[in-house]
């Protein structure tokens, strides 16, 4: 099976594409939170449970500059999520056969 | 005079501007803001609120250097300035996204849904964003 990037760059707050990208990832494959995604990493945030349940499973990966940006630095990011920068963006991409942005 | 203040005494209405969305990620955050300190030349009754993602927007210690965009986050210390005072933060929408009120740039005040409810209720014009 390949390996697939997931791109999520919506906030899980306000669309769905986190619920849908964590059901129907396989095991394997990983999930890098970027743009307004990176609120699904705090780990006081309410989806830490649905991401923590998935670690393990899935490879996540959170974007330094967006949490930089919004302010997010001094937040506790949930246990297990790698911080990349825009190098390690374009690492895991090619790293991974597929990229999937979820819109 | 104007022939707009030709009816008598001026009219001051309630207005709120309701912020739901993060800043950075679309542009709705910024252009609210931009809109509320036009508006609030106007001498009208203003109050600002954030509820949902919005909240976000007033995270303190954003930093957007690695990003290229501009941090318009200091700008929401103007509002002071203008004169719009009645800044109100959705309790709810703080803690589901793990934040409290001394995570915030400015002094607002936090309340309860139903709380906002009620303030929501007694205005003449509500603009989202």
């Amino acid at each position: 099976m390949s390996t697939m990037l997931h791109l999520i760059n919506k906030s899980p707050f306000d669309r769905n594409a986190l619920d849908t990208c964590l059901r129907l990832a396989k095991t394997g494959s990983s999930v890098l939170l970027l743009e307004d995604g990176v609120y699904a990493a705090m780990s006081g945030g309410s989806y830490a449970k649905a991401v923590s349940d998935r670690m393990g499973e899935l490879t996540f990966y959170v974007l330094g500059p967006d949490v930089s940006a919004r302010g997010l630095d001094d937040k506790p990011l949930i246990d297990g999520i790698d911080v990349v920068d825009y190098g390690g963006f374009v690492d895991l991409v090619v790293e991974h056969e597929t990229a999937q942005s979820w819109l | 005079m104007e022939p707009w203040e030709e009816d008598g005494p001026e009219v001051v209405k309630r207005f709120m501007y309701v912020n739901r969305r993060a800043p950075y990620g679309t542009i709705y955050a910024l252009e609210c803001l931009e809109v509320v300190l036009i508006a609030a030349a106007f001498d009208q009754d203003v109050s600002v609120v954030f509820v949902d993602d919005g909240v976000c927007q007033l995270k303190k210690d954003q930093d957007t250097t690695a990003i290229g965009m501009k941090n318009f986050s200091n700008t929401y210390r103007a509002l002071d300035d203008y004169d719009v005072e009645k800044i109100y933060v959705e309790k709810e929408s703080l803690e589901a996204r793990g934040l409290t009120e001394e995570d915030l740039i400015i002094p607002v005040e936090v309340l309860a849904a139903d709380q906002l409810g009620d303030i929501m209720a007694q205005q003449d014009v509500v603009i989202s964003s």
